[in-house]
């Protein structure tokens, strides 16, 4: 045989031999797969001692303890000392907002308006940015992601899973939240409103249009032409997608509440850095928050942050969820499990924390049939440490996301 | 008006010998000294704001009279020292000038700002508060122990050798100081050829002060600039230089050898690349670690794994918060993260305290718990990597400073309705855009 014929049939097997060993790879990684911890927490029942986790093609097939679930011979396992559901980011920028704080990758705000809400944050989102799998390594396998506060309504937000090359593989929700800002501090961005009252005024001005739109579409003879803007209203005063509110002192909270029961959209409170002032109110009118990241810093509408807000707002019973939020500078995304923790630290309960990062944001995004806990049926979201979670010097190992390995090393 | 150091310096002796006579003993908990091995059931004891004794319960005698205070289950560590922070309200140079030798962050601080209050709270004792980083040098750094005090005269803290020196000179490099318009530069070979340029004057300077020798009519004019420059060419006042990236790096130590003077890096975001040029150069490291990368292009390969890295490779390693990147009340959390990503608990520990101390030239009084040193002291309420771990009090030169069991002093830990008024210093991170 010729030196060039051998060349060609190197490069056949190690070409059929790639193909193969990739079928092999994808088919070990993702098909039947079984997972075992010390402590599997489920976020839907109490935590199981030395506990099994089967998935089946991206799918929770089976949880248990050991020695009542049988691990199947063709399944591959992976073990850690401390199992969860995959994590879920109530409310971060990441895709939008990118690692390297240049205008090219910072779609998280367009100054042009302070009342913007046909933007979605679906146009805007990158699956391949890095800080996307920056926050997966951490186990961070659901994102809520959009626009940043800062202007008035900021357009609509976005659900994904952390994975994905196109947007269409990640999307969970194209369209989860409308966003808004309460605040004295959208000044910066705009020209007006200059004012908390203004703000407010012009939300109230902008949501009866939308009303009188949605009067005017039922008519059968007048109808208006389609309006971008007041459609997007429409699904809020409809109650097709709940308003998530940025309020953090007492008077923007309060307001959002106003606003809420004038208009009777679902409202989210997010921020409320002084919610510990107004909580049976926030109880009273049965809205969820999705709160600050614990750490936020102490400055502008935030200065009245506490570290121990999340175990108050757990204390009264209110549903509530932790958010990476938005970081203008370094660092550019915060890490929700690193938020728990310091509440933690701060007298939360830790499966209180857990549940803040799993069942209670699938509900509060209307995803928890699918997602935030681990039973039977849901997505095959798992998360693997080599420790207590909370710990600083403890070690995400393995992320399953769809029932996929995303991550195998300890970081 | 020049400060008279030797005043200011009995001022403090004065204002902390009367109430500090007393004898007080720290029994029953486990120390970390950081100089020595940790001991499991320790005693301290400290008299006039100093450690007269340190070790094991059953070794060392209880003076009488003395007040005994019961430690058992807690740890005991050194007073931290932060290496890089911006409490305290201030600001260094203005737009007018890329280097401002002249300017001292020291009186443009107010004392009373919570945000000194909220560093005790997070154990911290000795602090270097630095202007910002948009300036190729942006001014004096000055170190402060949080004692009491009304003034900031009350604060300062010197090496007694040297007692005139009571802060460092902040320079900068990379893309924090290059702006569009002149006087700041707007490459990188301009930043460096400004600073060299500036050098060489004060080394023509100090040919002119030494060729005079104290003749008045012969030393040149008094200029403030040169005046500090000399300093950090005679080696008394330290360099902290912000740094990022690798080639940013190579120039800061290509300077320091061209004039000869005393450099700690900062931040040294991609330090990990270039380590073993940084340990043959002998230069130390006060680092940040953060809960992601970016934010700037020159902190995008920031990594928590760089503490490891640069302890293997032989640097001495610090911490800073550089608050308010960093919480000053979250301090300890830095040695933890370094642990996480590869770094001893040892050099940690010391990355918290006697490795600051030494940036500062301050590791003779303070940094560790060793007979003789301040009596700087964190009490913790479990191991110090662990996040459930808070500090319960600090105590500065002997004198409580903060206690987490006093309703007035724990709302600084945690946080609260006007617990913390005012800005943020030098560096915009506005919640909103």
């Amino acid at each position: 045989m010729s030196s060039r014929n051998n060349r060609i049939a190197t490069k056949f097997f190690l070409f059929t031999g790639s193909i193969i060993c990739i079928l092999f790879i994808n088919n070990a990684l993702q098909a039947q797969i079984a997972v075992r911890g010390e402590i599997v927490h489920t976020s839907s029942g109490p935590a199981i001692n030395d506990g099994v986790v089967l998935i089946n093609v991206g799918k929770i097939e089976a949880v248990g303890p050991a020695a009542e679930l049988e691990i199947p011979p063709n399944y591959r396992t992976y073990s850690g000392k401390v199992v969860t559901p995959g994590l879920i980011d109530a409310h971060s920028v990441v895709g939008l907002s990118g690692i390297y704080n240049q205008n090219h990758d910072q779609d998280q705000l367009d100054r042009t308006h302070a009342i913007q809400p046909e933007l979605r944050a679906l146009d805007a989102y990158n699956p391949r940015e890095q800080l996307v799998t920056w926050l997966r390594n951490f186990g961070i396998t659901t994102l809520h992601t959009g626009h940043a506060p800062g202007a008035l309504i900021n357009g609509r937000t976005l659900l994904v899973k952390t994975h994905g090359a196109v947007l269409q593989d990640a999307v969970i929700k194209p369209e989860a939240m409308m966003t808004f800002t309460l605040g004295k501090s959208i000044g910066h961005n705009f020209s007006s409103p200059g004012t908390r009252a203004k703000g407010i005024a012009m939300i109230r001005g902008e949501l009866l249009k939308a009303q009188n739109y949605l009067q005017k579409m039922k008519s059968a003879d007048d109808k208006p032409d389609r309006d971008l803007r007041m459609e997007a209203l429409g699904d809020v005063l409809e109650r097709r997608i709940p308003a998530l509110i940025t309020a953090n002192q007492v008077t923007e909270i309060m307001a959002a509440l106003r606003l809420a029961d004038e208009f009777k959209f679902r409202l989210v409170l997010d921020g409320a850095a002084e919610a510990y002032l107004v909580i049976d109110e926030i109880k009273a009118a049965g809205i969820p928050v999705i709160i600050h990241p614990t750490m936020v810093r102490n400055y502008g509408d935030t200065r009245n942050a506490s570290f121990e807000t999340a175990k108050q707002l757990q204390d009264a019973g209110i549903l509530f969820a932790f958010q990476s939020g938005y970081e203008s500078y370094v660092p550019k995304t915060r890490v929700i499990l690193y938020e728990a923790a310091i509440a933690v630290a701060n007298g939360l309960d830790p499966q209180d924390a857990l549940s803040a990062m799993t069942i209670n944001p699938a509900r509060i995004l209307g995803i928890d049939d699918k997602v935030g806990s681990i039973s039977p049926g849901k997505d095959a979201d798992l998360v693997l440490f080599d420790g207590d979670p909370f710990e600083y010097t403890t070690h995400v190992c393995t992320v399953i996301l769809d029932g996929t390995v995303v991550s195998d090393t300890c970081r | 008006m020049r400060f008279t150091p030797l005043l200011f310096f009995s001022i403090l002796l004065c204002s902390n010998i009367p109430a500090q006579d007393t004898v007080t003993v720290f029994s029953g908990a486990k120390i970390y000294p950081v100089a020595s091995d940790p001991v499991d059931d320790g005693v301290i004891i400290i008299r006039h704001g100093r450690i007269t004794r340190i070790g094991a319960r059953p070794e060392i005698e209880i003076p009488e009279n003395a007040r005994v205070i019961d430690v058992s289950g807690k740890t005991i560590m050194p007073g931290f020292v932060d290496t890089h922070s911006h409490i305290g309200d201030g600001s260094g140079g203005d737009e007018s000038l890329s280097l401002h030798p002249e300017v001292r962050i020291l009186d443009a601080i107010d004392i009373n700002h919570p945000t000194l209050k909220k560093a005790i709270a997070g154990g911290i004792t000795t602090v270097n508060i630095m202007p910002g980083s948009g300036h190729l040098i942006s001014g004096q750094t000055v170190y402060l122990k949080l004692r009491e005090g009304q003034r900031i005269e009350d604060l300062l803290l010197y090496n007694t050798q040297n007692p005139e020196i009571y802060g460092g000179l902040k320079m900068a490099n990379g893309t924090n100081s290059i702006r569009e318009k002149p006087p700041f530069p707007g490459t990188r070979a301009k930043s460096a050829s400004l600073v060299r340029e500036m050098y060489v004057k004060a080394e023509s300077y100090r040919k002119k002060r030494t060729a005079a020798k104290d003749d008045p009519d012969k030393l040149p004019e008094r200029d403030l600039q040169m005046e500090t420059l000399l300093e950090v060419l005679d080696g008394r006042r330290l360099v902290h230089f912000h740094t990022h990236r690798h080639d940013d790096i190579i120039t800061v130590l290509r300077l320091a050898k061209e004039f000869g003077f005393r450099i700690i890096l900062h931040h040294v975001s991609e330090g990990w690349k270039v380590a073993d040029q940084i340990a043959a150069a002998g230069v130390p490291c006060s680092i940040i670690l953060i809960d992601s990368p970016g934010g700037k292009l020159e902190a995008v390969n920031l990594l928590n794994t760089s503490g490891g890295i640069l302890e293997r490779a032989g640097v001495d390693v610090a911490f800073h918060s550089d608050d308010p990147i960093n919480d000053s009340r979250l301090f300890l959390r830095n040695a933890a993260l370094a642990v996480r990503e590869g770094m001893t608990i040892d050099k940690a520990l010391e990355g918290l305290t006697l490795a600051g101390a030494r940036m500062l030239d301050l590791q003779d009084r303070i940094g560790s718990l060793e007979i003789g040193k301040d009596a700087d002291l964190v009490i913790l309420s479990g191991d110090p990597l662990s996040v459930y771990t808070h500090v319960e009090q600090t105590w500065v030169e002997g004198r409580l400073m903060f206690d987490r069991s006093n309703p007035e002093d724990r709302k600084y830990a945690v946080g609260g309705y006007d617990v913390f008024r005012g800005g943020q210093g030098h560096v915009d991170i506005g919640g909103l855009e």
